[in-house]
């Protein structure tokens, strides 16, 4: 077992990115997640393992950094919240367009605009459908825990490799604050040269004279060579779909009603499927892990099972619209959220069923 | 034909006089002829090749005219976002401390929409080298006004001449970014005639000498036409940039050691 220490979540994110084998993090100050530089400014990861932690002069700059960066094959990182993120997507379009890896976490604050520094969902359509130009899509992970964010961390770097595509972590400004008991996995030594060179043949790092060179782009003027482009991203995303779904499931081989809730709210809803139960409503909840690929065979498995779904989300109702794709239309499906960055509390989430989906 | 002008003959090694250097891709160039593009690029890879560092070299291609450098350059390439070069290339050099890191950029993107990573890079003193091509207008999406387009200088967004009041003046950033501590060495050259060519060249290699002393940014500005951009033949944008970009942009050398150079003018005393 791994070491246990009570961090917040943006700790969490900074020490696994670390302890992940990370080269590089490169960032700019935005609430709710500046403490994921200032933890690695103040841990010195460049004398722990070598890593490079550098602030940049804008999450623009932030972003094509990662792309310098993940186009040699370095494991690279940013972390930012909601009007940063936004600021990147030109960037992470480009590293989606010329396949490059890299993790990139959001810790969602409410909008649009400025908004407020308070945790929200509400850039769930920015992530999963695709914030930036063009047809792309990012793996995106929805931690629930302190110990996720840590663990996505990782995982969010073996996807990003094995698949060469940017990730994102996609989390809010509550589970970035939140400390919570975490285990950490043990160090993974740093790359060397040879072996990134090894793991990462189409990387521009320096041709030798036995290769021809490496060009990353994600331009091609041939609207047919851009055709064969799209085509390889969509069988990259669709064999996504078909390996890399994650979720979990709550308390629902008996359960009437079904919560459908990611990251926060998940956690409000194991609240609210408590106190329902005290009530007699059998309730479960399930909850996606992975946001694209969507558990869209999952959900509708479960769904059709139960009478009703409310999807509990701190957005006006995002992620009910996969739902309601993957489940149909038979049975009702309603959303309830708070925004603005107002968490809901777990007798709301009780009466929203009970009023929408139960009475209604 | 007679045996001794046969290829094989004239292909001998002893027979080759002059060629193009082993890095530029066998490969027609997209410019325009008569661009000095291509003297920049070969420029370039004849000083990667004398220095023997193509595999120690990683370079970064803008958007503009030159975005498609990296078909031409023989050497591992990245293709930036415009305007965002010099921020690839402070991740690049960060993670390759030991690798030769260059950005190839044009005077919109790196005076326009990359003003803050240029400025920033630069502030940084990354141990990297800028290579600028102004030429005074956008060449590839079809001769608009730059940043550095002059007063009165007429472009398809600035048809009856640039309006110094209305559309602001022409930026020289050049002498902006030699004003930063981080930056070492700064200079304004030329490909349009031999003589200007080989001090292009020579101030590429010194650009990439500086590079293993880590001493900061090395920032070459080459003063180019762009005749189609321009809309005159080859010829007459050469003399026309002698005669209206170089008393603007003053060639020679700006900051050299981390010192700006004094100015040579004489003020004449009463």
């Amino acid at each position: 077992m791994g070491e246990l220490r009570l961090m917040k979540g943006n700790e969490a994110i900074a020490e696994a990115a670390i302890r992940a084998g990370c080269d590089g993090y490169f960032g700019y100050p935005i609430t709710p997640q500046s403490e994921v530089m200032e933890y690695l400014m103040a841990e010195k990861p460049f004398e722990r393992t070598g890593m490079v932690v550098l602030q940049a002069e804008s999450e623009v700059a932030a972003i094509n950094m990662l792309y310098g960066g993940a186009g040699t094959g370095k494991m690279v990182m940013t972390s930012s919240s909601s009007p940063g993120v936004s600021l990147m997507q030109e960037g992470i379009s480009y590293m989606a367009g010329a396949e490059l890896p890299a993790v990139i976490v959001n810790i969602v604050r409410g909008g649009p605009g400025l908004g407020t520094i308070q945790p929200s969902q509400a850039d769930y359509f920015q992530a999963v459908k695709g914030g930036g130009h063009g047809d792309y899509k990012m793996l995106v992970l929805a931690p629930a825990s302190v110990q996720e964010m840590c663990d996505h961390v990782k995982l969010g770097f073996e996807k990003a490799y094995q698949y060469r595509t940017p990730v994102m972590i996609l989390s809010d400004g509550a589970i970035g604050q939140m400390m919570e008991k975490v285990v950490l996995f043990d160090q993974v030594p740093r790359r060397t040269d040879a072996e990134l060179i090894e793991q990462c043949p189409w990387a521009s790092n320096g041709r030798p004279k036995t290769r021809n060179h490496n060009i990353i782009t994600s331009l091609d003027l041939d609207p047919a060579g851009q055709e064969r482009v799209n085509l390889k991203l969509q069988a990259k995303y669709r064999l996504m779909e078909q390996n890399e779904v994650l979720y979990e499931e709550i308390q629902c081989e008996d359960a009437e009603y079904l919560f459908v809730a990611f990251g926060l709210s998940a956690r409000i809803c194991q609240k609210a499927i408590d106190m329902a139960r005290a009530k007699g409503i059998k309730v479960g909840l399930f909850r996606p892990i992975t946001l694209f690929p969507f558990p869209s065979m999952e959900v509708s498995n479960v769904g059709n099972r139960v009478k009703g779904i409310l999807v509990v989300e701190m957005n006006a109702g995002q992620m009910i619209e996969d739902v309601r794709l993957s489940v149909g239309c038979k049975i009702k499906i309603e959303h309830f959220g708070r925004f603005g960055g107002i968490i809901p509390a777990p007798d709301e989430v009780v009466r929203a069923l009970e009023q929408k989906i139960i009475g209604g | 034909m007679e045996d001794k002008f046969a290829k094989t003959e004239i292909h001998k090694p002893e027979n080759i006089v002059y060629k193009k250097s082993d890095l530029m891709v066998d490969r027609p160039l997209s410019y325009c002829p008569g661009c000095g593009h291509g003297t920049a690029h070969r420029m370039l890879m004849e000083v990667i090749e004398e220095m023997d560092i193509q595999d120690k070299t990683i370079g970064v291609s803008p958007v503009g005219c030159s975005v498609l450098a990296y078909d031409f350059l023989d050497i591992d390439m990245i293709g930036a976002a415009h305007g965002r070069a010099p921020a690839l290339a402070t991740a690049i050099k960060r993670l390759w401390p030991n690798h030769f890191v260059f950005t190839y950029q044009g005077d919109g993107d790196l005076a326009a929409i990359g003003t803050a990573e240029t400025i920033h890079a630069c502030n940084r003193g990354e141990n990297i080298t800028i290579i600028f091509i102004n030429n005074g207008i956008y060449g590839m999406t079809g001769g608009q006004m730059a940043p550095t387009t002059l007063p009165g200088m007429r472009s398809s967004t600035s048809p009856y001449g640039r309006d110094v009041p209305t559309m602001g003046h022409p930026l020289k950033i050049t002498e902006l970014v030699a004003q930063l501590p981080g930056v070492y060495y700064v200079t304004r050259q030329a490909v349009h005639t031999p003589n200007n060519v080989r001090k292009t060249k020579k101030a590429i290699r010194k650009a990439f000498e500086l590079q293993k002393e880590n001493k900061g940014v090395s920032f070459i500005e080459i003063v180019s036409n762009c005749n189609s951009g321009w809309k005159m033949t080859p010829v007459q944008s050469n003399k026309w940039m002698e005669e209206n970009m170089f008393p603007f942009y003053v060639l020679g050398d700006i900051k050299v050691d981390g010192k700006l150079v004094e100015k040579k003018e004489t003020v004449e005393k009463d």
